[in-house]
């Protein structure tokens, strides 16, 4: 009885249900964004640049499957590697898109669950993206569905 | 155009693509006929609709690897498409696959969807590239999607069974 009043006086965007990310980043198989979304009140370029280093280990993550067993081929690949404010996770397609997600480490009820259902929704906007034939492959992705999937997962800037 | 085996009650009927197709390679050819007869325009013909194809097989690919495990390698792949991809959109597996192992594959289809209902023996062979150009084009854009540039051609001896023939290329 106590804890669920104590969980409904938490902060208003601290839903029981969903994660904030801080920011969101589509990669391109030739690893060049082909979308990158931050919360503006931060500084972008610290994104930018977390999301570049992340590109590596992805990269060994994607290598090292291959040598490994064949039910391991996930395409989620979890937790890339936490830094001291904040946690990495990727994700990459058959079509070696990768999807990277940050989020704030102060935010300790991160789960799993919460983290896979998120790349989820990314890949399936992804996919309805790909199949816009206005949508020219390569190119940045302009799509305002997508924009507003993301803004969804995004944490509101106050 | 199935995700699963069953379709759903809200999706049309296969021979909505099939009349689409076509109508597709009818107005492609009818757009050019008014610029002259001759081998150039004929080709250039075939290169729009395998463009066409192209576009669509890297979203349809993109749709249908979506909840698959990632692939080994290009035998992998290969199997996939024979399979999978080609059962969600021509209902059918492909029914030979044959390999070199150093990159070329032919894939045989002795019903192939888009030619069954032009004939079923030699009559209208010659019209039969036509309406392979846009599968042409389907299959080198799925492979695209998944990492493998290709160079795919069509034949045909018998309606309607076609061969196609993928050479990936190496970089």
């Amino acid at each position: 009885m106590t804890c669920l009043c104590f969980l409904c006086v938490s902060r208003d965007y601290d839903e029981l249900s969903s994660i904030m990310a801080v920011c969101i980043a589509v990669i391109a198989k030739e690893n060049y964004p082909l979308y990158i979304r931050s919360v503006p009140t931060q500084n972008e370029l610290k994104f930018h640049y977390t999301v570049h280093t992340s590109l590596d280990v992805v990269e060994e993550k994607i290598s090292s499957v291959g040598k490994a067993l064949a039910d391991q081929r996930e395409l989620y690949l979890g937790l890339l590697y936490p830094t001291e404010d904040y946690k990495v996770y990727g994700y990459v397609t058959n079509s070696k898109v990768k999807f990277v997600i940050v989020v704030d480490s102060s935010n300790t009820s991160l789960r799993d669950n919460e983290i896979r259902s998120m790349f989820r929704k990314l890949h399936n906007s992804f996919t309805d993206v790909m199949c816009n034939p206005f949508y020219i492959p390569g190119d940045p992705i302009q799509s305002k569905a997508f924009d507003s999937m993301v803004s969804a997962m995004m944490v509101q800037a106050c | 155009m199935y995700i699963n085996d069953v379709p759903p009650l809200d999706m049309a009927d296969d021979s909505l693509f099939e009349f689409l197709h076509m109508e597709i390679v009818s107005h492609v050819y009818k757009e050019h006929e008014s610029r002259g007869d001759n081998d150039k325009e004929r080709g250039t013909c075939v290169s729009l609709l395998e463009l066409m194809g192209f576009r669509v097989g890297q979203g349809l690919i993109e749709r249908f690897t979506k909840d698959t495990p990632s692939f080994k390698d290009e035998l992998d792949v290969m199997k996939f498409v024979c399979k999978d991809f080609w059962t969600n959109i021509f209902r059918k597996q492909i029914d030979n696959l044959r390999t070199n192992h150093q990159g070329t594959y032919v894939l045989q289809d002795n019903r192939f969807t888009l030619l069954t209902p032009l004939s079923s023996g030699k009559q209208y062979l010659e019209e039969a590239p036509k309406y392979l150009a846009f599968s042409c084009g389907l299959l080198r854009g799925a492979l695209s999607n998944l990492g493998l540039e290709s160079v795919v051609t069509a034949e045909v001896s018998l309606m309607p069974a076609c061969k196609f023939q993928v050479v990936v290329q190496k970089i």
